[in-house]
């Protein structure tokens, strides 16, 4: 099928499936999946600029689809969401910033594909290991499985800071916390977001569960739910530059949509530990791709 | 949130209601795109080639229209059959 605005011609259930993929991964993990779909799209054709813009549209839509899911699941804390959108769209502009500054000097691509490769080894792996001890917790210490964290200590720090003004998350189990400490988790994936170029989905759920002590369910809701905005936005400036093809968007999401619900109603059968465990790997995977396109093995740019 | 707490039963009719949602959705979802495909594919590739601006506010219309409105659109259905939504 040829699409009139990009100029190429894909077969749509490639697209679609795409879509299913990682509609599946973002309902259940909260990730928008950028990091997977786009190499697939590039492997199968898409053009390198429609490649990000085209991805960030059907990203807007299987989030909306999959945070509704999420929502009436009540996997959805609305109120930190927002507050958490004012953190990132600032972090994003510095680490945009920071990009540009970074562009002068030379060699940019390289600095921050081994960056993004560091980052992800370590979230993959911090998650992994603090998973298996939360289930290990589960067994022996009959912990409740909504409790269980093997790593509590810095969210038990984050709470501790008294620094008004203080907000209340009853969504989140969240009593009071420093508006500021939100903010600043907000800031700090937008600005990796925007320095390493991508959503930062799997940064943020990460941070919401082990920094502000929000369960993984709740996590993965309120992460989808930031990510409509973050993705929404992202279509909008990427479409004014030429850089989106939405007929192609619209087939990836009937994939995605169902993926999404898919993935979105999976996550009642599993406790937060074992989703942190399973979403352990997906950096893994990310980083493996990215260093394929450092190496120059797999085309297209970091 | 564990598996454990649903019956055989519960499970076979939550999933047997999830898998006809999923199709009613998946049928108007892709309806949807041909539609789309067959009667705005010429107005977006002019829009496209003459005004982005207008083409980038389309283009998010229609992904959160494809999004928001089949969706509630499938609730309501679902609801006219009978059925109970699998939440």
């Amino acid at each position: 099928m040829e699409f009139p605005i990009s100029e190429v011609t894909i077969n749509p259930l490639y697209l679609a499936g795409i879509g299913f993929l990682v509609g599946i991964l973002g309902g259940f993990f909260g990730v928008g999946g950028g990091f997977i779909a786009g190499p697939f799209m590039f492997l199968i054709g898409v053009p390198m600029n429609f490649v990000v813009g085209t991805d960030l549209a059907h990203m807007t839509g299987k989030s909306i689809v999959a945070s509704r899911r999420h929502r009436v699941l009540g996997h959805v804390d609305i109120k930190l969401g927002f507050i958490m959108v004012i953190g990132t769209v600032i972090g994003v502009e510095i680490g945009a910033q920071l990009v540009e500054l970074l562009t002068n000097t030379g060699n940019v691509d390289q600095v921050i594909g081994w960056a993004y490769v560091f980052i992800l080894l370590l979230i993959g792996s911090f998650t992994f290991i603090e998973s298996v001890k939360a289930v290990r917790l589960i067994r022996t210490e009959r912990i409740p499985a909504r409790d269980a964290v093997g790593f509590s200590g810095l969210a038990q720090r984050v709470h501790g800071i008294q620094i008004p003004p203080m907000i209340s998350f009853p969504s989140s189990g969240i009593v009071s916390i420093s508006l500021w400490s939100v903010l600043g988790v907000g800031l700090l994936s937008g600005l990796l977001a925007g320095f390493l170029g991508v959503g930062g989905g799997f940064v943020r759920m990460p941070l919401l569960v082990y920094v502000l002590g929000v369960p993984t369910h709740v996590a993965i809701g309120t992460d989808l739910f930031e990510i409509v905005f973050s993705a929404g936005y992202g279509t909008l400036t990427h479409a004014i530059k030429g850089n989106v093809d939405i007929l192609m968007a619209l087939v990836m999401n009937t994939g995605a949509a169902i993926g999404a619900q898919i993935g979105a109603v999976s996550t009642r059968f599993f406790v937060g530990p074992r989703i942190r465990m399973l979403f352990s790997f997906l950096p893994f995977i990310g980083a493996a791709l990215v260093v394929l396109r450092l190496l120059g093995i797999l085309g297209g740019q970091f | 949130m564990s598996e454990s707490r649903y019956t055989r039963q519960e499970l076979k009719r939550f999933f047997l209601n999830f898998a006809i949602e999923l199709v009613i959705y998946g049928g108007m979802v892709t309806l949807y795109f041909l539609l789309a495909l067959r009667y705005l594919a010429d107005p977006l590739k002019d829009l496209y080639d003459n005004n982005l601006t207008a083409y980038a506010v389309v283009a998010l219309v229609l992904i959160v229209v494809q999004a928001v409105l089949l969706e509630a659109f499938t609730s309501a259905l679902i609801k006219r059959l009978g059925m109970k939504r699998s939440e």
